[in-house]
């Protein structure tokens, strides 16, 4: 853990403080365009035959504990809990559930784990920042400032932080990191879509994989629908998705906005300042006008 | 109390001295004056307090449960659901109960409502044990309560709305510790200390209008994280303006439902002035509510109108909502009319339980049921019942604990 003592941090956040006043350092946030060279990952779920090995490779590369049901045991991706499929939890970073859909004579399956946005909801409802979004396109978690609000859970638009509740001493959120301390930031791919044998999975920089998802969509006329998912939801995701049917036939939320999640609190976020300097004033103003006529009043017997 | 107040000239305190000129000591100040055998007696005979007993032998054991087997064990841990009635109840519903402080505090130090003066201190208090229990409620919920001053020090989180809360929540804790701290500073007879706080009242009332409006807000603009997963006719683009405007009828409505409790059980410890004046100020109150909740409700409807979700109205959730709508804002707004126009208090104080009631009703609809309303509905686990129950029960102890002794429902003599 880093360790951070209090007279550092003083220094850091006065010199930050000051050199934020005087530096005109703003137009900075406004003119960038993210990072351009981030890595993502295009799935084909036509060609997933839910074999579950990248359940299998996840488990074993982040070190998960073991399953309840062996990972050959395709039984659990029809499983429903409260109605629905699983979802990934404190002990699976990515699940695969299989889909039966109508008119369509055998089933069909999906991948889930994170989608690595590229303007994060957890990151950014994070009141200790414990997320980072990585040059290479990974959304990363720091376990040792994270308090267990769980605000980002509730923020995240595709359900996938899960909490560790069976931990009562060093309870954390849970979710997939594209590998990033062990593959990504070597620039590998991560281990789940290595373990693809169908070639599900495509690595590469998310800006050549949007152009290659509309090239197939292009080329195979009939094949897929015509929508790249992940290239505009929630503001972009480094994981993308290619499909031969309907995205809702998947469980896909396709009533997600293009734009990113923080973009719905700005409104709130913008009127702070505003509250924080004109109240004072105005209330001030608000006292001395309702009391005025008590002070007039305590003047006048004071001078008599 | 009352029989013991009727045998003896001493009781209750209401100043330094007893009747023949020599101070009560701390000690005896705590114990209300009585022998502590008595006051055990006194309390055993209450049946309130059995109640309690009982709640406490279960709950605790559960609230130890939580600490020592994590969240899991006392909550169906779900990852859909991450915030349960801890907060729904806790947080989302006790902090607008706690409005009546900066409402109160507002109308008698910044606009000058001096008639008011005989509530201020119930409202004041009513608000700092509000926020001190919902603070509670969070620490039951954090995953690493130990680690809770983590946003002020060791890693910050800016641009987040929690990191809003959690600098608004601590900051105002403090500022409403400060208010009510005369009525303390009265009690142990310390005047200097009194003195001070009266010379910053000014100050502390209007950071608690900014860090109320503020905090308010920023407690609704947390759903604003959640666009697709609040129902829509719960879900509003200025939410952080609903859930502040609902604040203000739910903190009155807050103070003048404790002062009903006060004057039906707890007479022997408010003063001639408190009681005298307490219908009107019920009355005047009730006003406040009734303005509020006009407030709330043309927001409510514009929030439905501005996203044009009439059509969801038709639906069952829609349905759910317009009763919502009925019994937690037009009809207590009905029933305060009616105990204004006819000076009816006692209708102004029932009325003020179903608005509390109703407050909380939305924002357990808003955080817990109209959640996920695409996924599915979620029942808390039992456990999780009673340790909501438990928090409250310690919350009502403290409460009865502060207003049998200091000066808040009387005024301390010969000050």
């Amino acid at each position: 853990m880093q360790n951070i003592q209090r007279r550092t941090l003083l220094k850091t956040g006065l010199a930050g403080a000051i050199s934020g006043l005087l530096m005109p350092n703003h137009s900075k946030a406004a003119t960038f365009d993210g990072y351009t060279e981030s890595m993502g990952v295009l799935v084909d779920l036509s060609r997933c035959v839910g074999c579950r090995s990248c359940e299998a490779a996840c488990n074993k590369e982040q070190g998960l504990p073991a399953p309840d049901k062996p990972f050959d045991d395709m039984s659990v991706m029809k499983e429903l809990h409260h109605g629905q499929k699983r979802r990934p939890d404190e002990s699976h970073y990515t699940v695969v559930n299989q889909y039966d859909v109508k008119g369509i004579d055998h089933p069909l399956f999906r991948k889930i784990q994170c989608n690595h946005c590229n303007e994060p909801a957890c990151l950014t409802s994070c009141f200790v920042n414990a997320y980072t979004k990585t040059p290479e396109g990974a959304v990363i978690y720091n376990p040792d400032v994270c308090v267990g609000c769980r605000t980002c859970m509730v923020a995240c638009p595709f359900n996938i932080p899960a909490f560790k509740y069976s931990s009562a001493f060093s309870p954390r959120i849970m979710k997939c990191i594209f590998c990033y301390d062990t593959r990504l930031k070597a620039g590998k791919p991560p281990a789940c879509v290595e373990a693809c044998p169908n070639e599900v999975m495509i690595f590469g920089k998310r800006a050549d994989l949007i152009k290659l998802g509309w090239e197939r969509i292009k080329t195979n006329p009939g094949k897929y629908v015509n929508h790249l998912y992940g290239e505009k939801e929630a503001g972009g995701t480094a994981w993308m998705y290619l499909s031969g049917v309907p995205f809702e036939e998947y469980g896909f939320n396709t009533h997600l906005p293009k734009e990113p999640i923080l973009n719905y609190v700005k409104d709130f976020l913008a009127a702070v300042p505003m509250v924080l300097t004109i109240w004072p004033a105005l209330f001030t103003g608000f006292h001395l006008l309702a009391t005025r006529k008590d002070k007039a009043k305590e003047e006048k017997n004071g001078g008599e | 109390m009352q029989n013991n107040i009727k045998s003896n000239m001493n009781l209750p305190i209401a100043s330094h001295l007893k009747e023949d000129g020599t101070p009560w000591t701390i000690k005896e100040k705590i114990f209300l004056g009585l022998k502590p055998s008595e006051y055990i007696s006194h309390m055993l005979k209450n049946p309130v307090n059995w109640g309690l007993f009982l709640i406490f032998a279960i709950g605790l054991p559960l609230i130890a449960q939580r600490y020592l087997m994590g969240l899991g064990s006392v909550t169906y841990a779900s990852d859909d659901y991450p915030w349960g009635l801890f907060l729904g109840f806790g947080l989302f519903g006790m902090v607008p109960l706690s409005a009546s402080g900066f409402m109160l505090g507002t109308s008698v130090e910044v606009f000058g409502a001096k008639d008011f003066k005989p509530i201020e201190r119930l409202a004041l208090l009513n608000g700092l044990l509000g926020y001190l229990f919902a603070v509670i409620y969070l620490m039951v919920d954090l995953g690493m309560p130990w680690r809770i001053y983590y946003p002020m020090i060791i890693s910050f989180g800016p641009a987040a709305v929690l990191f809003l809360v959690a600098w608004h929540v601590s900051t105002y804790l403090s500022v409403q510790i400060a208010e009510v701290s005369p009525a303390f500073f009265e009690w142990i007879g310390w005047q200097p200390g009194k003195k001070f706080i009266k010379s910053i009242i000014l100050g502390l009332t209007i950071a608690g209008i900014i860090l109320s409006t503020l905090h308010q807000g920023a407690l609704g603009a947390l759903f604003n994280y959640a666009p697709g997963k609040v129902h829509p006719l719960w879900y509003s683009g200025f939410l952080w303006f609903i859930f502040f405007c609902s604040s203000i009828p739910a903190g009155l409505s807050m103070v003048i439902a404790v002062s009903a409790i006060c004057i039906k059980f707890m007479k022997w410890r408010c003063d001639k002035n408190f009681l005298d004046n307490i219908d009107d100020l019920t009355l005047g109150i009730a006003k406040g509510c009734a303005l509020g909740l006009i407030t709330y409700l043309a927001l409510k409807m514009i929030s439905v109108a501005h996203d044009n979700e009439w059509a969801y109205l038709l639906t069952g959730w829609g349905q759910y909502f317009l009763f919502e709508i009925l019994v937690t804002i037009i009809i207590p707004l009905v029933l305060y009319t009616v105990a204004i126009r006819n000076r009816n208090a006692g209708l102004a104080r029932f009325t003020a339980f179903l608005t509390v009631i109703g407050i909380v009703f939305n924002r357990l609809n808003t955080s817990y049921i109209a959640f996920n309303w695409q996924i599915f509905q979620e029942i808390p686990h039992w456990k999780e019942v009673i340790i909501t129950i438990t928090i409250f029960a310690i919350y009502f102890v403290t409460y009865r604990f502060i207003l049998y002794r200091l000066p808040i429902l009387y005024t301390w003599k010969n000050n």
